[in-house]
């Protein structure tokens, strides 16, 4: 389902960086610098990820079934908040469904990456077991 | 015809920016995020400087990018032996079982990663029902490494809340580079949009990788980056054949559209070993919007069967049929049978094949009701309705959409199931990829490991992920798993091998000359007609692209053949292929955009070529339900039970493919 951008919505993010540009995975989304729009330049290479939906500050992105087989009158849209993410669904004949699921139990930016972890141990380096294994004393098993 | 050559008479010369490190990782999913994690906690303190190069932005790069519902490698409870014994059924019998049973005594290790750093796992709760991430964390359930109980869908996989799964792995491995970069003072070592095309050897010491070179897709720029290791992560192979739909659909590939072979074109070109490249995967999915059926075969138990409500895995004719040419492996019932015998009841015209989701659905309701009472039952029935709904929108978006567009409700309504398009991968229910060395305590052939776990047949080149064959069933966690691995062997073999300097054949002008090739074609003759999509001197990537999946297709045993395909279609696509080849350096860029999509494809080329060459060598078939040999329709393990493994000369474009002997390690 490729990705469409509402021009009323969308401003260009006024040119600043974590934008649709910036996080799809395939480089579709493209700023028109004159108009300061934004537009899906390949849709037939878009995999309907959502990324672009998902990172919108102006919900300017929503997404279009793919017309070589989805019926017209349908979609789904997220509201994705820090912690969790809501889901409207609606049918091509009007019933909708909303979600909501849990995202992350932690806050974003928080990881710390090796807090309360071991050091590696050089001297271990070509034995078997990650440096979190080995620190914490496992013993990996071995074919019997 | 005449040769093109780049020597910047039309397009624009880029900037050539030189970066010097020491680990190179390349790629930024799940298996280069875990990485340069490892990578970091040992090299840190020895100064060793780690760079990784991501050709999108890495929270949202590779195949986790969209999410997931579920990790599917969760050793748990479970012996390594077992989960062996599982992929080995699974990829009829012949894997590098070193390599599959170290994975799974690693794996469990990053699935408590993830969790610490905040992904949310599923728990089973007391009253034997599922609770999502926050249930489980307010109800105060023990995470998985405190023995905490998952919800298992199926003996390996356990079910999470995944939409930012990616995020949160992406989240630690940039704060891992971050620490090396400040402790080794590099101005920059994580780069995003740089999409690296080519791999070079050293011009001193032999079979040595030493740099690898790309472009910005963002500015015109070329990066060379001179490393003493490198740890190639750059995904599969995805639309390499032709896809079943025509248009737009085509983006809805199942796996990651932007998959396009880079890590087994980057490793072919500097002459790393492949194994098992014969090996694809095709996945049963939902037809067209190809949302997963995991879940809905494991965790809610629906059954598929053909139009006349049959079990088509249980059709004694057809079973017969089957054992006479595959002997015992259809007992096993894995991947690859269960859709040898979906597409014999669709050849017969028993289709449309049905997933029957409303009758599982309804089974659940009546059993809920007899064990709870109608009111309690509501809630849960509630709760599991979105868990199915949830699904799809973790991990395949548009397949609730497809839904939503056709008014299918799961409960009331069965959906359609439909075998894909071929894919090459090796983290997946697939293991194409290259041949590595393994650990070197499980008992396996001497000839296996040369000294550092995970290092192709090129020395300082690891392999990781979809590219590291002969081992799938790694999914995201074992990938990630295997990233670790990698790079602390990466890590062990740059300190071994401390006084390298990395040196180069070629001079830098001549790599820009090459990479911007496709720009300077394109600059030159766009004028010559009215229209520059439409030019003789030229081909665009798209059409290029759309040759190559027609050759694929119909040689090489895509959907229009029904995966048929023998030596004599092999050879004359082969043919085709070749010239393919010859055009490929005609390709025409008219943007940054576009010069990326003329070396995915480049890429793609030589993975399909890989593909064919090892699928023309071994005469048999050993994966009925994903591809036939129509001349040896038949599984011969007295002369196949074994590894093909190939080798491309870059230079020559010649191949050796060989047999290489399968050593059994687990009962």
């Amino acid at each position: 389902m490729p990705s469409y951008v509402i021009t009323e919505k969308c401003d260009g993010c006024k040119g600043q960086e974590r934008t649709c540009m910036y996080i799809c995975p395939n480089d579709l989304m493209k700023l028109d610098r004159d108009r300061m729009k934004a537009w899906n330049q390949e849709p037939d290479q878009c995999w309907e990820c959502y990324n672009c939906v998902k990172i919108c500050p102006q919900q300017a992105i929503e997404i279009r079934g793919y017309q070589d087989f989805n019926p017209l009158g349908g979609n789904v849209i997220p509201l994705r908040g820090t912690d969790a993410i809501m889901w409207t669904v609606k049918f091509r004949n009007g019933t909708l469904k909303r979600f909501k699921f849990p995202i992350r139990t932690t806050a974003e930016g928080s990881v710390d990456p090796y807090a309360g972890k071991p050091e590696a141990d050089l001297s271990k380096i070509k034995e078997p077991g990650h440096f979190t294994q080995q620190g914490a004393g496992v013993t990996l098993p071995t074919i019997k | 015809m005449e040769k093109e050559t780049c020597t910047f008479s039309y397009c624009e010369k880029p900037e050539v920016v030189e970066v010097e490190t020491d680990l190179l990782v390349i790629g930024g999913g799940m298996s280069a995020c875990g990485a340069v994690y490892e990578a970091a906690r040992w090299a840190t303190p020895q100064g060793i400087r780690i760079t990784m190069i991501d050709k999108a932005a890495t929270d949202r790069s590779g195949a986790v990018a969209m999410g997931l519902s579920a990790i599917n490698t969760y050793m748990g409870e479970n012996d390594p032996a077992d989960y062996v014994r599982y992929v080995r059924g699974d990829l009829m019998g012949i894997i590098r079982e070193d390599l599959v049973y170290d994975l799974g005594r690693h794996v469990d290790d990053s699935v408590h990663l993830f969790e610490e750093w905040g992904l949310p796992i599923w728990k089973k709760g007391d009253d034997g029902f599922s609770l999502d991430g926050f249930q489980a964390k307010d109800a105060g359930k023990a995470m998985l490494k405190d023995g905490g109980t998952p919800v298992r869908s199926g003996r390996w996989q356990i079910m999470i809340n995944g939409e930012s799964y990616k995020v949160i792995v992406a989240e630690a491995a940039k704060k891992a580079l971050e620490i090396n970069r400040q402790a080794t003072g590099m101005e920059e070592n994580h780069f995003e949009r740089v999409f690296i095309v080519k791999l070079f050897k050293d011009a001193n010491v032999e079979n040595r990788v030493a740099a690898a070179a790309g472009f910005s897709v963002r500015e015109n720029k070329i990066y060379l980056f001179k490393a003493k290791a490198i740890c190639l992560g750059a995904g599969g192979a995805v639309n390499v054949f032709k896809p079943r739909s025509s248009e737009e659909g085509k983006g809805r590939a199942w796996y990651p559209v932007w998959n396009a072979g880079s890590g087994y074109a980057l490793g072919m070109q500097v002459g790393a070993e492949l194994t098992m490249m014969e090996n694809r995967f095709v996945p049963a999915r939902f037809k067209d919007g190809y949302g997963p059926v995991g879940a809905w075969f494991l965790f809610f138990k629906a059954k598929a069967t053909n139009s006349l409500g049959e079990d088509y895995c249980a059709n004694e004719e057809a079973l017969a049929e089957a054992k006479a040419k595959y002997g015992t492996y259809v007992d096993k019932m894995g991947t690859a049978i269960r859709n040898h015998l979906m597409m014999r009841d669709m050849k017969l015209g028993k289709g449309p094949i049905i997933m029957r989701t409303h009758e599982a659905m309804q089974a659940i309701n009546k059993e809920f009701v007899e064990k709870l009472g109608e009111k309690e039952a509501k809630k849960k029935i509630k709760h599991l309705e979105a868990e199915a709904w949830e699904d799809f929108l973790d991990m395949c978006i548009g397949q609730a959409g497809l839904w939503a567009c056709e008014n299918v409700e799961p409960d009331k309504t069965p959906s359609e199931i439909m075998p894909t398009e071929p894919y090459l991968l090796g983290s997946h229910a697939g293991c194409a990829g290259f041949w590595v060395s393994g650990p070197d305590d499980l008992g396996a052939p001497a000839e296996w490991n040369w000294g550092y776990n995970r290092m192709s047949t090129v020395n300082g080149l690891f392999m990781m992920g979809d590219i590291c064959g002969a081992s799938g069933h790694k999914f995201s966690s074992g990938s990630h798993a295997e990233g670790r691995i990698a790079a602390k062997n990466a890590t062990a073999f740059i300190l071994d091998n401390k006084d390298f300097v990395p040196t180069l054949k070629q001079n830098v002008d001549e790599i820009a000359s090459d990479l911007y090739l496709p720009y300077e074609v394109f600059e030159k003759y766009k004028n010559a007609t009215t229209d520059p999509a439409m030019n003789p001197n030229y081909i665009k990537p798209k059409m290029l692209q759309a040759r190559l999946q027609k050759i694929a297709d119909e040689y090489f045993g895509g959907c229009s053949t029904w995966y048929m395909t023998s030596k004599a279609m092999l050879e004359e696509g082969l043919r085709k292929l070749q010239v393919l080849k010859e055009d490929a350096a005609k390709m025409a860029a008219a943007d940054l955009h576009e010069l990326m999509r003329c070396w995915e494809n480049y890429h793609r080329i030589l993975s399909v070529e890989a593909h064919a060459r090892h699928i023309l060598f071994r005469e048999e078939s050993r994966y009925p339900g994903y591809y036939y040999r129509g001349d040896h329709d038949l599984i011969d393990d007295e002369n196949w039970k074994c590894f093909v493994n190939s080798r491309y000369d870059v230079d020559t474009g010649e191949w050796e493919v060989k047999k290489v002997p399968y050593v059994q390690l687990v009962d």
